[in-house]
């Protein structure tokens, strides 16, 4: 029973990286960019929730306002930051984007205070639910409804939609795409705020499941999420998904098993690089 | 006294681990996320030989070995993925060494290793690692005009063009790895020494950051310019409290700015106002 637990566990915490990892493949597929500073977007989502939520006493509150800052912010850290230096060697935008990450991370320091925010009336985490031996807390069972619902909006938009079809087009040929009429900039831009809602609503489930928001808060899932889209395969978004679950199922039964040896983060990466070293380009990656 | 011979230290301690990093990255181009991480190796590795008994200049070779050897390693690791998937491999080189020994009992967890033998005065660390960094500025000039340097340029530009005239591009990749790495061993030696105190966290991803702004704000690629990035990166929070206590915020702002408008660094700049290429 233990095991399933842990599976299940697992397979929560993969819920909440696939939103996260899903966003930073979305960058990469269509600008070859590795977005570290999605991290920056995750952790304004939360803090802009979490005060919505103190301010209002609404759960849904904190979703809608954590959504909506995210949403700015990521594609105006693409206008700001990525677009100036499309044309520049790959490093570059990396260390830009690095360099967005670290700055933050004491900008929200300044802003909000170094010890981190708790929600004061977190009704999601107060409510468990017991069953078959094993307990969950609402938040848990939101982060798997809204992966779930979010995830399944992004494919319908992906496969039923025209601006789906134009994003796809763009992702596989931004030259073409662009000679039919497609506004590539456009794209560009509500790929941004796809991947920034995702990362908004990611931070304030995390900030409910630990009753907690602080400026750290954002670093190491934004570590994650790149090993998960170096793990899927880069710009391979059903790699990506696959690779969320099995990396939060990987660290959910290695902190038990390899507890003594190494912690929770040195076991996603050695997982990662255990499987490039035999599968370069990742689990579901081309060539 | 004391004050301005630490600070010139630790600015020659972060001289060596830049070269180091610029050798790998700059010169050979692959980006490395995790220098921190062979900083550490030499660190621990040095420490746990002089409290183990061993004699310091020993210590410290064990120091430069280990970094070295595990260097070797991740250019192995660099054979196999390549740019994007290689930056990513050596991000979690960084936290799977940070994760291995905050978990090991003989390495301290996170209490570190404390009461390391010092077996020199300030003076002596100084005049160490003073001499250390302009030793490794002199390799690193060296190598650039020498044939390896040449090799080095090539793999970094078309990795497949330099294997289509013949360059052995895995022995140079690894070349390259295991020059930078020990070189990081050997200021995590001096280091380790010096302070006598280690633990985990001195050696973390924001340590890799920091010795990567020191190259990218010097010039990637350029000998002179990272050791002044280097040297800048170091003066800098001592000379202004403000940036002491908001250093993350300042380094990250001058790696915004530096890619954005210059991403040359420093030689960059030279460059475009002088006409003049740092070598």
């Amino acid at each position: 029973m233990y095991y399933v637990e842990l599976l299940l566990v697992g397979l929560i915490w993969g819920c909440t990286y696939a939103m996260m990892a899903l966003g930073l493949t979305l960058v990469y597929g269509l600008l070859r960019i590795l977005h570290v500073a999605q991290a920056t977007v995750f952790t304004l989502g939360a803090y802009i929730g979490l005060l919505a939520a103190n301010h209002t006493g609404s759960l849904a509150a904190a979703f809608v306002t954590g959504a909506l800052a995210a949403g700015a912010l990521g594609p105006l850290i693409y206008r700001l930051v990525y677009q100036p230096i499309l044309d520049r060697p790959p490093f570059v935008a990396l260390v830009a984007s690095i360099g967005v990450l670290v700055a933050m991370e004491d900008g929200f320091r300044l802003l909000f205070g170094p010890y981190g925010l708790s929600f004061e009336n977190n009704v999601w985490f107060t409510t468990t639910y017991s069953f078959a031996g094993m307990t969950v807390n609402l938040v848990q069972v939101w982060m798997v409804v809204a992966a779930v619902l979010l995830l399944s909006a992004f494919a319908v938009f992906a496969t039923r939609t025209r601006a789906g079809v134009a994003w796809r087009a763009t992702v596989s040929d931004p030259a073409m795409a662009e000679s039919f009429g497609i506004s590539v900039t456009g794209v560009r831009y509500v790929n941004f705020l796809i991947a920034s809602v995702l990362a908004g609503v990611a931070g304030v489930l995390v900030g409910l499941l630990n009753n907690l928001v602080e400026p750290g808060m954002g670093g190491v899932i934004a570590y994650k999420g790149l090993a998960i889209i170096v793990l899927g395969g880069l710009g391979s978004v059903p790699g990506t998904l696959a690779a969320s679950l099995v990396l939060g199922v990987v660290e959910s039964y290695g902190t038990v098993f390899l507890d003594k040896l190494l912690d929770r983060d040195a076991i996603a990466f050695l997982f990662l690089i255990v499987v490039l070293m035999i599968r370069p380009h990742g689990l579901l990656g081309a060539r | 006294m004391d004050y301005y011979l630490s600070v010139a230290t630790f600015a020659a301690l972060n001289v060596i681990l830049a070269i180091g990093l610029n050798l790998i990255s700059g010169f050979c181009g692959q980006v490395s996320l995790g220098h921190a991480a062979f900083y550490g190796l030499g660190a621990y590795a040095a420490a746990l030989a002089s409290v183990a008994g061993v004699p310091f200049p020993l210590a410290i070779l064990g120091g430069v070995l280990v970094a070295g050897v595990f260097g070797i390693v991740v250019g192995f690791a660099a054979l196999r993925v390549r740019e994007d998937f290689l930056a990513i491999v050596t991000m979690g080189v960084g936290f799977l060494f940070l994760g291995a020994v905050r978990k090991q009992p003989w390495l301290g967890a996170e209490m570190g290793i404390a009461k390391i033998p010092s077996p020199l005065d300030k003076w002596g660390y100084a005049a160490l690692a003073i001499g250390a960094a302009v030793a490794l500025v002199l390799l690193s000039l060296h190598v650039r005009r020498s044939w390896m340097g040449r090799a080095f340029g090539a793999v970094a530009q078309d990795e497949d063009a330099a294997r289509t005239i013949g360059i052995d591009v895995a022995g140079y990749k690894i070349a390259a790895f295991f020059i930078g790495t020990a070189a990081a061993g050997l200021a995590g030696g001096i280091y380790a020494h010096m302070t006598q105190l280690i633990i985990p966290d001195t050696f973390n991803f924001i340590q890799s950051i920091t010795i990567l702004a020191m190259v990218v704000i010097g010039g990637i690629g350029s000998t002179y310019g990272v050791v002044a990035g280097a040297i800048l990166l170091t003066l800098m929070p001592e000379l202004f409290r403000f940036i002491n206590d908001y250093k993350l915020l300042v380094y990250g702002a001058l790696l915004l700015l530096v890619m954005r408008f210059s991403p040359g660094g420093l030689a960059g700049m030279i460059q475009r106002a002088f006409g003049v290429r740092l070598a």
